[in-house]
């Protein structure tokens, strides 16, 4: 059977409500004064794009969110969505040092929405543009997370900047891919007008290589970003898989992004393939629009999931099903639609990899299959639009991690192509340093990333923590169990 | 259980927790609940010729969340008639037979004084505390404060007093004075039974930035007022000691300033006062209080084997003495907790900006130390130098974890010698300068 909308409009919109509201003004301040204001603070170490965080925290203390919301937004233009979606219990919050005296870190993450949303809704500006441009022109392929940073900071570096996006709306996967209760598009939507007000150029709607060849750009800029992020999701090569009702958890989540709530089809029993952070959303979110039963179904154990453990508690805590050691070998059809995936049981191989365990086949009953294991990698596409750039063994282009540059001396890189997948604000990160590392290659001089003022006297230089080398609170805390 | 009762100059209360002379002792009402909830004794609010008060008369110094830390008011003495004051007060004796009343007085001629002297005794009082404190308004009219500033005024206004008093008399001291032993000793000179202090101190809290006038803004103005609540309780304890030490003024004391709970009370009480007064705490959670500062207290003397109050009365006054007595060689340095460190480096930062640059930041593989809770990789965590440590107590001041750095005693064979001996040694020729820090 197609599938339907199951519930009404006023049900899904509470059931999406977003999961951790904003906070008061008050509440805000009573946790700002929580803060130490740690010298040389390991929340910066742990922040990839280097926001001092305790900076910013005193000054909403102090009854200066404007201010905050400076540090923030000029340390990371994407501050209003990382404040969102970071995995802060792994990043900032996790390397807070109140998480080891109390085991009650500071809400980074709920502050920092705190001071953007502060200057967001009354439309106060906290960018001071350079008087002088470079005269230097620099296109940035992909208006993701990366692109953006990317092309914020080299604008307030003084380059013109225009960036080119395929989709009709800018962001990313900031705009089309992030759970529904975490974030909402216009969030990332105001975040690309913020980088449209530095001078930056999007347009949106156009595909390299099709609208406009690199040569065009080569010719008209003097250094590219690349920016494009990961491709469509892995394909399983089962039998079953172009079943009308086997879909991609990201164009699934794109759908939620793009339709009223209540005109997205949703099954009735719904199996998610994949057990990583993009399976938890799509399996949370198909409870949240009304699927009876939803079910995880993963090849490893419990314990070789990649999904952080708080999201694996929330798709329990939504009553989310979680089968392990299990692999799908077939999705059954009936009339051209999906009634079931056949599975096996799987046990750990003698190279750990999992392998079927024979005659354990079995049927799950379901009418949706979303397809959360991973996404493709760029290769072909990176290959015909740049035949000279080296892509690694991983499938992701080469690069100078603190410069972004490629072996192609004008072309430079960040975000998922570059990284194969990670955080928004690695992307960001990375799309900053980028930045830097084009405006050494344009003008020869070096662009010193922000000073960090509560750390200043630092012996490694008062600039640039977090930024340069991030330090990752929860691979701290899987080598400290080792 | 340890016995709290307490007699002060022969003012007796079941236990030293008063309720200072304040908007909390306004009525007969008030000290009838504060009575209920287990206050030993109520300081009348001032009584006096009647006055009228303004609006807004209360401002605060809040701290990040916490509230009221100090306190301002520009109210004034009671509003209420004298007549009406005393009635209440004779009520108040008639229920409470065995609790302390007190009546504050503050009036300005020798007559008046000597009228409401015997007025508070008819109605019962168990003794009289003289308003020589208030810092705004009164002293404007030759009241309040502008006695307890001069202490010839002082004098002559005590004698008076003493001249028909009947009942004990406490004199209440301003700090708002370069001395406050000045003041005290003129109220022993004319024959004062008890000192009560602190009175509030003269203050301006904060300024409303908008409207540029300070609060409490009354119609566009405001006017300066008297600090109170836990922020002055340092300036008290000094002052408080300072009296109990003195050898001229050798009265009781009844305590007062930024009392909240039963530490700050076994406080006052060991730097000399046998009774103390609270205001503002009532003023801001309520007369309930009392309740854990009468277990709190019991407590604390129960396990220190006192079997009263008064044991505690004055134990730490003879600790301090004057800086050229202390032990120039007595040292003692830092040592960090790593156990408990948290990697906050709040201490470093102190240490190195704001005192004396010895602590180092080194990595944990540098100190050895495994990784666990403050310790990221490469991540710098504090170390004492300890041979260039002072011993200031700084960072163990600023450091968030309890018991983290703990300033320890270093046994350098030194014998003790204090500036005093230093210099008797060097005029003796017995030995060299030492030199000065590098």
């Amino acid at each position: 059977m197609p599938l339907q909308p199951l519930l009404p409009a006023a049900t899904i919109a509470a059931n999406m409500a977003e999961l951790k509201p904003a906070l008061r003004r008050q509440e805000a301040l009573v946790e700002a004064n929580r803060c130490l204001y740690c010298f040389d603070a390991p929340c910066i170490m742990a922040c990839p794009a280097g926001i001092d965080v305790p900076a910013f925290i005193k000054k909403i203390a102090h009854g200066n969110p404007v201010a905050a919301a400076k540090t923030i937004l000029t340390a990371n233009i994407l501050g209003a969505s990382c404040a969102r979606v970071c995995p802060t219990s792994v990043l900032c919050e996790g390397a807070c040092v109140l998480e080891d005296r109390d085991e009650q870190p500071i809400q980074i993450g709920r502050l920092q929405r705190y001071a953007t949303d502060y200057v967001a809704e009354r439309g106060i500006k906290v960018f001071s543009l350079p008087a002088q441009t470079s005269g230097k022109r620099v296109a940035v392929i992909g208006a993701g997370p990366a692109g953006l940073a990317c092309a914020a900071e080299l604008a307030q570096l003084g380059h013109t900047v225009v960036v080119f996006e395929k989709q009709a709306r800018p962001g990313g996967l900031n705009t089309y891919g992030i759970a529904y209760y975490k974030m909402k598009p216009d969030v990332s939507l105001a975040e690309a007008e913020l980088v449209g007000s530095l001078g930056v150029e999007l347009r949106c709607g156009l595909t390299i290589g099709k609208d406009l060849t690199v040569a065009q750009l080569e010719k008209a800029f003097d250094a590219i970003f690349v920016g494009v992020g990961l491709g469509a999701a892995t394909r399983l090569r089962i039998p079953g898989e172009n079943l009308p009702e086997v879909v991609d958890a990201l164009d699934f989540i794109d759908q939620i992004h793009t339709h009223p709530l209540d005109r997205v089809p949703i099954g009735r029993r719904v199996v998610v393939i994949g057990a990583g952070n993009t399976a938890i959303d799509a399996v949370t979110q198909s409870l949240r629009l009304g699927a009876e039963q939803a079910t995880v179904v993963y090849r490893r154990s419990e314990g070789d999931m990649s999904a952080y453990n708080f999201e694996y508690q929330l798709a329990k805590h939504d009553g989310a099903r979680f089968l392990f050691n299990v692999m799908p070998v077939e999705v059954r059809g009936s009339a051209g639609h999906v009634i079931g995936l056949r599975l096996v049981r799987t046990r750990a191989g003698a190279d750990g990899r999992p392998e079927p365990i024979p005659e354990t086949e079995y049927i799950e009953p379901c009418d949706l299959v979303l397809k959360a294991v991973g996404q493709e990698k760029q290769v072909a596409l990176l290959r015909q639009l740049f035949p000279a750039l080296q892509i690694d063994s991983r499938g992701v282009i080469a690069h100078d991690p603190l410069t972004g540059q490629t072996n192609v001396p004008h072309i430079f890189t960040g975000g998922d192509c570059a990284n194969g997948g990670r955080e928004v604000v690695n992307a960001v990160g990375e799309g900053k340093k980028a930045a830097h590392g084009i405006h050494t290659f344009l003008t020869k001089e070096t662009a010193t990333p922000l000073v960090q003022p509560s750390r200043l006297g630092a012996k490694q230089g008062s600039s640039g923590s977090g930024l340069l080398s991030p330090i990752r609170a929860h691979e701290l805390v899987e080598a400290l169990k080792k | 259980m340890a016995d709290l009762s307490t007699n002060l100059a022969g003012i007796k209360s079941p236990n030293p927790f008063w309720v200072a002379s304040g908007p909390p002792s306004n009525t007969g009402y008030q000290a009838h609940r504060a009575f209920e909830a287990g206050w030993g004794g109520v300081v009348w609010k001032t009584i006096g010729a009647p006055i009228v008060n303004v609006a807004s008369r209360y401002s605060a110094l809040n701290h990040g969340p916490d509230r009221m830390v100090g306190f301002n008011n520009i109210e004034l003495i009671s509003d209420r008639s004298p007549e009406k004051n005393f009635r209440e007060i004779a009520e108040v004796k008639a229920r409470w037979p065995h609790h302390a009343v007190i009546a504050s007085l503050m009036v300005e001629t020798r007559e008046q004084w000597h009228e409401f002297v015997k007025r508070a005794a008819d109605a019962g009082a168990d003794g009289i505390e003289l308003n020589f404190g208030c810092p705004h308004g009164m002293c404007e009219r030759g009241m309040g404060s502008a006695v307890g500033q001069q202490p010839a005024v002082a004098e002559k206004i005590t004698s008076w007093v003493m001249e028909v008093a009947t009942i004990p008399v406490i004199v209440k001291l301003t700090p708002n004075v370069t001395d406050v032993t000045a003041v005290a000793r003129a109220a022993r000179r004319a024959g004062a039974n008890a000192l009560s202090l602190i009175n509030t101190i003269n203050s301006i809290t904060n300024v409303n930035l908008d409207t540029f006038v300070p609060e409490p803004t009354v119609a566009g103005r405001s006017s300066h007022g008297g600090y109170c609540g836990p922020a002055v309780k340092p300036i008290a304890l000094n002052m408080v000691q300072s009296c109990a030490a003195d050898p001229d003024v050798r009265l009781p004391i009844s305590g007062i300033g930024g009392i909240a709970t039963w530490r700050d009370a076994a406080e006052f009480i060991a730097l000399g006062s046998t009774s103390v007064q609270v205001c503002t705490a009532i003023m801001h959670y309520g007369f309930r209080i009392v309740e854990d500062m009468h277990e709190g207290l019991s407590s604390y003397l129960d396990s220190k084997g006192m079997k009263s109050v008064t044991e505690l009365i004055g134990r730490s006054v003879p600790t301090l003495q004057k800086w050229e007595t202390l032990d120039l060689h007595w040292q003692r340095v830092a040592r960090i907790d790593y156990a408990k460190c948290i990697g906050c480096n709040l201490c470093y930062i102190a240490c190195e900006d704001g005192a004396h640059q010895c602590i180092d930041l080194k990595t944990p593989e540098e100190l050895g130390l495994d990784l666990g809770p403050g310790r990221v990789p490469h991540k710098p965590v504090p170390k004492v130098r300890e041979d260039d440590c002072v011993g200031c107590n700084l960072c163990s001041l600023v450091c968030p974890v309890d018991d983290c750095i703990k300033m320890t005693v270093i046994d350098n064979g030194q014998p003790p010698m204090s500036w005093s001996n230093y210099q008797e040694k060097l005029a003796a020729g017995e030995m060299q300068p030492i030199p000065p820090h590098p």
